[in-house]
């Protein structure tokens, strides 16, 4: 409170004492800062971005040069629009376009990641007031605006570039294949990643290291991508069970499309996901149970943004259910 | 009634200080849906025009005999008749866009600034105050609209008017004539609006007051 009294009238306050008055616990810990956090997420995200590189080549630098240096120029552009400091020290920016650029097809036009960065930081989070104020992943904001706007270059099509001259982006994406022709695609393949996709989602194996080194450094918490596994796993089984002759079993379910990238590090985002491990549950079930629904029913052949751009609209709800009732209060 | 604004700034006041669209946020179903392209926004903006002046007008009218409590019924009334006149002009002689604009003419009888004009404006004052208040109110809707239309055309489909603008390599954003386009597009611009007023708020007092005093507000 005294903080924001000061700010109001800082020409009467300045001269006096401050004292600060504030809830326990008084000894905050002074390592926990955003930019550790956004490092942290870097770190887990280095074996998903080898593993892009070495799929993709020059596909892979190029969108992580473009998402990259747009979100930071992006970044740069709306604090200094709305008189802030500008705050690319605290890597955020960095985090949304490495995100951004790993959930883009390979071949997709330069314009789609400048487009998809300036959406994502502008619409996606400066509007809304910067850092810790966006109601949704701005990675995700920015990446559905131009999945709508560019149908062509973002749909299944978009991933193929059949005169490329590396192997995995003349093929189409397993869960394309699957929908359209229902072969199914070797599950060591999409547990390591050696498939079409995009550059962030193909391997399995890279995506469970991050994240896990995220979930042990507590940067991510655990109960966000458990629900989502724990959802999509429950549902994924039940729609085997369903059609036991596609061959399509739980594991293909898990490994296959961004469900593992997306449950690690998209919905982990902590901006926009609840505050109480009880509500990351609730979230991350949400999420996977979204993303087994238009995965199974939907024209697309996966889901994950509308997924968590979902269950974002419905974070303060289950913030509100939520809410822990301290020890020895009343029930009602 | 002496203090009353007289036509000149009915007229003024609707097409920027009080645009029906961007400063009282009225009108804006046809804003959303109706500008995808700048030919439907203008069609809208002319049966607005057509539909508030004669509205404007009659009521004005007839605002001696007009009875409180009764007031909106015959207010609804007489905007359901020209309205159903410009929607039937447009289907007689301009199929094509009356067949785009489909329910949005019709809807105008529920435009909260037309109602919104006789009300406030037309039933209180002279027909010729408020002949120019439709007028200037109409200048505003479709300055508004027109802006939100030129920003989705161009960004959606590269043209102005179906005239290609842009270079045939602009990559279209089909996003901005699908509804979500109008929606942000609308956003940025009353953020852009409120942006402007207040850094004119913001300039030294001198700067303000003399436009201010000259306008009347």
């Amino acid at each position: 409170m005294t903080d924001n009294i000061l700010s109001q009238t800082p020409e009467t306050e300045s001269a006096a004492p401050v004292i600060h008055v504030s809830p326990s616990p008084h000894l905050a810990d002074q390592a926990l800062t955003t930019q550790r956090i956004m490092l942290d997420v870097v770190i887990g995200l280095v074996p998903v971005i080898a593993m892009a590189l070495y799929m993709f080549r020059l596909y892979a630098v190029k969108q992580l040069a473009i998402c990259v240096i747009s979100c930071l120029a992006a970044e740069a552009l709306f604090a200094r629009m709305r008189g802030r400091a500008v705050p690319l020290k605290d890597c955020s920016a960095l985090v949304t376009g490495i995100i951004l650029a790993l959930s883009l097809p390979g071949p997709a036009p330069w314009y789609v990641g400048v487009i998809a960065s300036f959406v994502a930081i502008g619409i996606g989070k400066a509007i809304f007031g910067g850092i810790g104020m966006n109601i949704f992943n701005p990675a995700m904001v920015g990446r559905a605006f131009v999945m709508i706007a560019f149908a062509s270059a973002l749909a299944a099509s978009g991933y193929q570039d059949v005169n490329s001259s590396i192997d995995a982006v003349t093929q189409a994406t397993p869960l394309d294949t699957f929908k359209q022709t229902g072969v199914v695609t070797p599950l060591a393949a999409l547990f390591l990643g050696l498939t079409n996709g995009s550059l962030g989602e193909t391997s399995a194996l890279a995506c469970l290291i991050g994240g896990i080194y995220l979930c042990i450094r507590r940067s991510a918490s655990w109960e966000i991508p458990a629900g989502v596994i724990g959802a999509a796993a429950v549902l994924g089984g039940i729609a085997n069970l369903v059609d036991m002759d596609s061959g399509w079993t739980v594991l293909h379910h898990l490994c296959g499309g961004s469900l593992l990238f997306g449950a690690f590090f998209i919905a982990t985002d902590p901006c926009s996901s609840p505050l109480t491990p009880k509500g990351k549950f609730i979230f991350g079930l949400g999420v996977g149970g979204f993303i087994m629904l238009l995965r199974l029913f939907s024209g697309y052949p996966a889901g994950v943004m509308f997924a968590v751009l979902l269950m974002n609209c419905l974070t303060p709800l289950i913030n509100r259910w939520t809410i822990p009732r301290p020890l020895g209060a009343s029930t009602s | 009634m002496a203090d009353q604004p007289t036509a000149t700034e009915r007229f003024i006041q609707g097409i920027l200080p009080e645009n029906p669209v961007l400063r009282q946020l009225l009108g804006l179903c046809p804003a959303l849906a109706v500008t995808a392209n700048m030919k439907s926004a203008l069609t809208m903006t002319g049966a607005v025009l057509f539909v508030l002046f004669c509205a404007n007008v009659i009521t004005s009218l007839i605002r001696n005999l007009l009875k409180p409590h009764l007031r909106i019924v015959v207010f609804t009334l007489t905007i359901a008749t020209f309205v159903t006149i410009a929607d039937r002009f447009l289907a007689a002689y301009l199929y094509q866009m009356s067949k785009t604009l489909g329910p949005y003419i019709p809807l105008i009888i529920v435009n909260c600034i037309i109602i919104c004009r006789c009300e406030v404006c037309a039933s209180k004052q002279s027909v010729f105050v408020a002949g120019a208040d439709a007028i200037g109110q109409s200048i505003g809707f479709g300055l508004a609209i027109s802006a939100i239309a030129a920003v989705r055309e161009i960004l959606g489909t590269g043209n102005f008017f179906d005239i290609p603008v842009l270079p045939a390599a602009w990559p279209d954003w089909v996003v901005m004539v699908l509804p979500p386009g109008a929606f942000l597009t609308f956003g940025l611009l009353i953020g852009l609006v409120n942006w402007y007023e207040t850094v004119r708020a913001q300039r030294p007092v001198r700067e303000v007051l003399e436009p201010a005093q000259s306008e009347g507000a």
